[in-house]
């Protein structure tokens, strides 16, 4: 056992696959020598030389490119594209080719590829570099979409992305680079598409990813100081998605709110919604409430950008209110 | 800039004459033979295509490369089994040339089970990794950028192994070209380049929308390569091209860029006319046709009339087998469209 960063958890992560597995190597821009912008890489090079540590050119559909043809031919190559903003500059390669070569070819081809980044707000660099974009990638058939809340998570995530014989992509929270948690020794793999309920209460179900964990966990504190007992549910895939765990807390509290960082429409939460209306809607007592940013490009001061992000004090609002607490 | 003239209206391109030293290339009859009994495969399978199209059998679209096989056909048998190829949607001719067999990409084009990827891939995305053949892209340039990755994971897992990435002229223009060249020359990969400039884009004249004269040839410099046009109606001369620069990527001497100058009897693709195309150029290339001239160099070096009508007889057989195939396949079955999105071969999205 030993407490990580949210940052260390990456490296280590990446270094027990690394170590593991020869066929396995990563690149991307700033990776190796300078051990990534986010310093989320760091040692990397030193212990695995450059051969499977690579620097990149600034081109993204190299990057991905090279990624999927090297998964192709055998190996199981780790892409990091440095700020999420930026997979719309490569993502001809995600959607069009990663997504679909396996099912155009009719199974001939196999994709056992990472796309890492770092992903969402927090951090005041504007529209451009902070987006959340991990529902882009959730509706592109073909992609598993995976963004952990914490450094266990990190690191169990990782290893069972890499080992996946399909695509994956991995977003990193930029705000959560900072966060530290326990990571047990010894090697560490878990099961994509597995929600964790990450507490346990009567009254209603919160269910969260990445950064707004934290925040759904603190708010549900705060909650339970006026008589609201919440289940909050880390979602931490988004593809393949856990709905057992999400409609078996939902038909015992009968009541959903989704937290979601990503603007408002045809955010995540809006197909764990429409999945719950289908499949228990019986079971509901109230109408199920998104709570997101609103849709609009994310700004840079800190005032606006904390005013948009869904916070602790938002979240606990909109449940009380909605629960009439 | 302002394109000095009317749609259509561009000065014809002539083709260049044959080089009358190309006779002399040091290559085995045997090759020979069997540069020619490619292209004949790659003619009569395409005509054959186009046949099917016309009675409503083959389904979507179809790019047809008549008058452009001297390039698939020369790369191809440069080639060694263990290759990669990535081919274009333009790319019946590049799977042929790896040996894929002519039935179930026939079946494919008309979208039967029995189709080389039973109805998944259609027409653009022609698939045989069986054959090196790494599939298709119907995104211009992606493919260039894949090969890069290919081309590092032989160079990473020590094998000798080269790939070939096929282009259009109008992929020149396009980001992931110069992406992915500048990528396999910092990397000095095992890859080789193929432009195929057949002077169009889709109806659109290549030399009114590019800086250079040359797309691919002109860029080359920028990449620290060597610049290579070769005539791409001459099967020797791409045999030659292809293998010197395979030759090279193999033994670690990095990428190549190869423009083979061509162009398409037909339309871009299903029943375009072409009527973007000025007079008297049509009638130029078709006189320049690969396929004839080659027929000649080969009686010219001693083979037979007999022995090259034997072939054409062989292909029109194999063509017509191939037809029987594909006619003679079911529809895929509905429930297929489910199929394959995973590796676990589902398309669950959810436990
Ligand atoms: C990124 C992208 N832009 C546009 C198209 C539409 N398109 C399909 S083929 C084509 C012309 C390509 O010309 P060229 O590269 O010269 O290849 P050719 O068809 O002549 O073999 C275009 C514009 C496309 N498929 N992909
Ligand atoms: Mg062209």
């Amino acid at each position: 056992m030993a407490e990580l960063t949210y940052r260390e958890a990456i490296a280590y992560g990446i270094a027990q696959e690394l170590r593991r597995d020869p066929t396995v190597f990563i690149f991307g821009e700033d990776i190796a020598g300078a051990g990534g912008v986010f310093k989320s890489t760091v040692g990397l090079l030193e212990e695995f030389g450059p051969k499977r540590v690579i620097d990149t050119p600034i081109s993204e559909q190299a990057i991905l490119g090279a990624a999927m043809g090297a998964a192709m031919t055998g190996l199981r190559p780790i892409a990091e594209i440095m700020f999420s903003d930026f997979l719309a500059v490569c993502w001809d390669m995600v959607v069009n080719e990663i997504a679909k070569i396996r099912y155009m070819t009719n199974g001939q081809v196999s994709v056992p590829l990472v796309i890492r980044t770092g992903n969402g707000g927090g951090s005041r660099f504007g529209a451009q570099h902070s987006q959340s974009v991990e529902n882009w990638a959730m509706a592109v058939p073909g992609l598993k979409v995976v963004a952990p809340s914490t450094p266990a998570d990190v690191v169990g995530l990782l290893a069972a992305s890499v080992r996946d014989d399909n695509p994956v992509l991995f977003f990193e929270h930029k705000s959560l680079f900072a966060t530290k948690g326990e990571v047990p020794s010894g090697e560490l793999v878990d099961t994509l598409g597995t929600a964790k309920v990450v507490r346990h209460g009567k009254d209603c179900t919160i269910v969260a990813l990445a950064l707004m964990v934290p925040r759904a966990i603190a708010a549900a504190e705060v909650l339970a100081g006026r008589g609201i007992e919440a289940t909050v549910i880390d979602l931490r895939c988004l593809v393949p998605l856990d709905t057992q765990t999400i409609l078996s807390s939902v038909s015992e509290t009968g009541h959903l709110f989704t937290v979601e960082e990503n603007p408002r429409l045809c955010g995540w939460g809006a197909e764990v919604v429409s999945i719950v209306a289908e499949e228990c809607f019986w079971a509901l007592d109230g109408p199920s409430i998104r709570i997101t940013t609103p849709h609009v490009p994310l700004p840079s001061a800190d005032v606006l950008e904390d005013a948009v992000i869904p916070s602790v004090e938002r979240i606990v609002n909109v449940v009380a209110k909605s629960l009439d607490a | 800039m302002q394109i000095p003239h009317e749609y259509g209206a561009h000065e014809a391109r002539l083709p260049e004459p044959v080089d009358p030293n190309m006779i002399n290339a040091p290559i085995p009859l045997g090759t020979r033979l069997d540069l020619y009994r490619l292209q004949q495969q790659m003619r009569q399978f395409e005509k054959r295509a186009y046949d099917l199209f016309l009675q409503n059998l083959v389904k979507g679209t179809s790019h047809l490369s008549i008058g452009m096989e001297a390039i698939a056909a020369g790369v191809g048998q440069a080639m060694r089994a263990d290759d990669y190829t990535f081919a274009t949607y333009r790319g019946h001719a590049h799977t042929l040339a790896r040996g894929v067999p002519m039935g179930p990409v026939l079946a494919e084009l008309l979208g039967r089970s029995n189709g080389l990827l039973a109805g998944k891939g259609g027409s653009m995305h022609l698939t045989s990794v069986e054959r090196g053949v790494m599939g298709s892209y119907a995104i211009i340039g992606a493919q260039l950028c894949i090969a890069c990755g290919s081309a590092w994971s032989a160079q990473f897992r020590g094998t000798d192994q080269i790939t070939v990435a096929f282009m259009g002229d109008g992929a020149t223009n396009i980001g992931a070209f110069h992406e992915a060249l500048n990528f396999a020359a910092v990397f000095r990969l095992p890859v080789v380049f193929v432009c195929e400039n057949n002077l169009y884009m889709e109806y659109t004249s290549i030399f009114d929308v590019t800086a250079v004269e040359h797309p691919a040839a002109d860029r080359a410099s920028a990449y620290g390569l060597d610049r290579i046009v070769v005539d791409g109606n001459d099967a020797d001369a791409v045999y030659m091209a292809a293998s010197s620069a395979i030759s090279k990527a193999r033994q670690g001497g990095g990428p190549s860029l190869i423009e083979a100058t061509t162009y398409r009897h037909g339309g871009h693709s299903r029943a375009d006319p072409g009527k973007y195309r000025p007079d008297g150029e049509v009638a130029a290339w078709l006189d320049r046709d690969p396929i004839p001239m080659y027929h000649q160099r080969l009686l010219t070096l001693g083979v037979s009339e007999a022995d090259l009508d034997q072939v054409q007889r062989d292909v029109a057989d194999e063509v017509e087998a191939a037809t029987v195939f594909a006619k003679g396949g079911a529809p895929p079955q509905a429930d297929t469209a489910l199929t394959d999105v995973w590796a676990d071969g589902g398309s669950s999205w959810r436990n």
